[in-house]
């Protein structure tokens, strides 16, 4: 054992404390701030009240900013699970010339700073694309959140996929079945749950972004991260900015926390 | 599944594609390596181009050419220099924070903690990495405002925060990547075998010694994957700096700043950044780390 004296101990405690509280506080005065019922957030908090809430739920603005951010999310998580899946099935049965540099090109869009992503797809669309007569609009904010996605869906399936038996889909090719039938039959539901998990993971992450879809958005199309970001812009932050935050938060932690779960009920099946 | 299938006159496109397993491989890759070079290589190579166009100063419509200023300009301009270096120096500092507060925190929870602490704590520190990029920052925003928390809980000892500037900027990073930091380093802590530790006190050396001596040599590699996150997520970084550093700017405030009103210009910035991760994810390379990522 490592043997350290009471003092380091205690004081090893208090840095522990330390982090603990200095990753929470933001959070807490953030969320505590959604309730503020004055019109400019800060701190202690005066009175609170839940108007800002009952605001948000109908100002139509949060709403389009919502739907907007569900649906580029969906749309991310549908092509990166699609994607995502193929190239972990390649990466996982396969091996060939070249199969590292697949491996950094599947990380890229995430590892490049977003910036770089967002301006390289921006100056693609607007300086190349929309010359050419063709005008990509609200779907080039998709196709821009389902190249970073793409990671988390394979990270997933791939780590499934390596551990699973391959030898029912030979017996299930003796038996008689076409590829389709074994990957319905017996492939896909020995991995289902990874692959619900990285979906889950994507859209987490597409509902999340905000530096890649300030470039990538049309004009006038917001979605709440943007929303929040062109309200903070003000001098002093609006009470009703923390309410959307806290949706942010809850809307992401959900996933995670169901993709969570799912990866757990999946190490209890085994 | 190379076994050749009986049923091949029932089946004959699945026969065909099990008797192939380079088409099988090809049809697989056709479509991901189609979306991710066509799409986002393209793009890069694109924006790579666009470093070499000309703008005209007044509309700002880029037009096709073979200009070398713009690359010329990031290089001697001295704001974009000192941009540069203040961007690495943050990136720095965020990453060397994140070692000062992650070496001690995985000692405690792989040494210390009882393991239903030490897995609670695991959660905590996994929790806020999804809790949302741009509420952290406007969540730091609200704590470092002038009536924000962290003057009232110091007002009673008299101290008043710096205001918006680097020092925020540099822990609003550190608060938004520290987790990359924290899970490699415990991991890896863990993984320690307890006889090392053991044969460390049993030759004389305490606490200290122990950990500079055997726990650090060891956490090298975790610390350089760690680092790979919060250094380049740092550099490339730009809304921290926009709401908790007043006028503090990065590269990416400049990038994202020329984008619209001279785009061959931010194309040539954004190769700066780009060239940093790539430089460190080599010397990374190196040292052998990358592969426990």
């Amino acid at each position: 054992m490592l043997r350290l004296s009471r003092l380091t101990r205690v004081a090893l405690g208090g840095v522990v404390l330390f982090i603990l509280f200095f990753m929470y506080t933001p959070l807490m005065v953030l969320i505590l701030n959604s309730f503020n019922e004055s019109q400019i957030s800060g701190w202690p908090i005066e009175s609170f009240s839940t108007k800002w809430w009952e605001f948000a739920r109908s100002y139509q603005p949060i709403r389009d900013a919502l739907l907007n951010s569900v649906l580029v999310a969906t749309g991310a998580m549908v092509i990166a699970s699609i994607l995502g899946t193929l190239v972990a099935f390649a990466m996982k049965g396969f091996s060939f010339f070249g199969k590292g540099t697949v491996n950094i090109l599947i990380v890229l869009p995430i590892a490049l700073p977003g910036v770089v992503t967002g301006v390289a797809f921006s100056n693609t669309y607007s300086n190349f694309l929309t010359p050419m007569g063709f005008n990509i609009g609200y779907f080039g904010m998709i196709v821009a959140h389902s190249t970073f996605c793409i990671v988390m869906v394979f990270n997933n399936v791939f780590a499934r996929l390596r551990r699973m038996n391959p030898n029912l889909q030979e017996a299930s090719a003796d038996l008689g079945a076409g590829l389709w039938q074994t990957f319905r039959l017996v492939t896909f539901p020995q991995f289902r749950t990874s692959f619900a998990a990285g979906a889950l993971l994507a859209f987490a992450l597409s509902f999340d972004e905000v530096v890649v879809t300030i470039f990538t958005a049309p004009p006038g199309v917001d979605t709440l991260p943007l929303w929040i970001l062109k309200e903070v812009g003000r001098p002093n932050q609006a009470s009703v900015v923390n309410v959307v935050a806290t949706v942010v938060i809850l809307l992401s932690l959900i996933p995670v926390y169901i993709s969570q779960r799912l990866a757990r009920a999946q190490e209890d099946e085994r | 599944m190379s076994t050749k299938s009986d049923f091949r006159g029932s089946r004959p496109i699945s026969s065909f594609f099990l008797r192939k397993p380079k088409v099988r491989l090809i049809s697989l890759l056709s479509l991901p390596m189609t979306w991710i070079v066509g799409v986002y290589i393209v793009s890069l190579f694109l924006l790579l181009i666009t470093a070499f166009w000309n703008v005209d100063p007044f509309t700002s419509r880029v037009s096709p050419g073979f200009n070398l200023e713009n690359f010329i300009m990031v290089f001697t301009v001295p704001a974009y220099i000192a941009t540069s270096i203040r961007t690495l120096f943050i990136a720095l500092s965020v990453t060397a924070i994140c070692v000062l507060l992650a070496v001690p925190l995985g000692i405690y929870m792989a040494k210390i903690a009882k393991p239903w602490l030490r897995n609670i704590l695991a959660v905590a520190i996994t929790l806020p990495l999804w809790a949302g990029y741009l509420v952290k920052i406007i969540a730091m925003r609200l704590v470092f405002t002038e009536e924000g928390f962290f003057n009232w809980l110091m007002a009673p000892l008299g101290i008043r925060g710096p205001g918006f500037s680097i020092p925020i900027v540099i822990l609003t990073l550190t608060y938004l990547w520290f987790p990359y930091m924290a899970l490699p380093v415990y991991t890896a802590i863990r993984q320690i075998p307890p006889n090392l530790f053991d044969a460390s006190s049993d030759m004389g050396a305490k606490g200290f010694t122990t950990v500079y001596r055997v726990v650090i040599p060891l956490i090298v590699p975790a610390i350089i994957a760690g680092s790979v996150f919060t250094f380049s997520l740092s550099l490339g970084d730009y809304l921290a700096a926009r709401f908790t550093g007043g006028a503090t700017q990065m590269i990416g405030s400049i990038i994202a700043a020329n984008i619209n009103l001279n785009p061959p210009v931010a194309a040539a910035y954004s190769m700066i950044p780009i060239a940093f991760v790539v430089i460190y994810l080599m010397v990374a390379r190196r040292t052998g780390s990358l592969e426990r990522m």
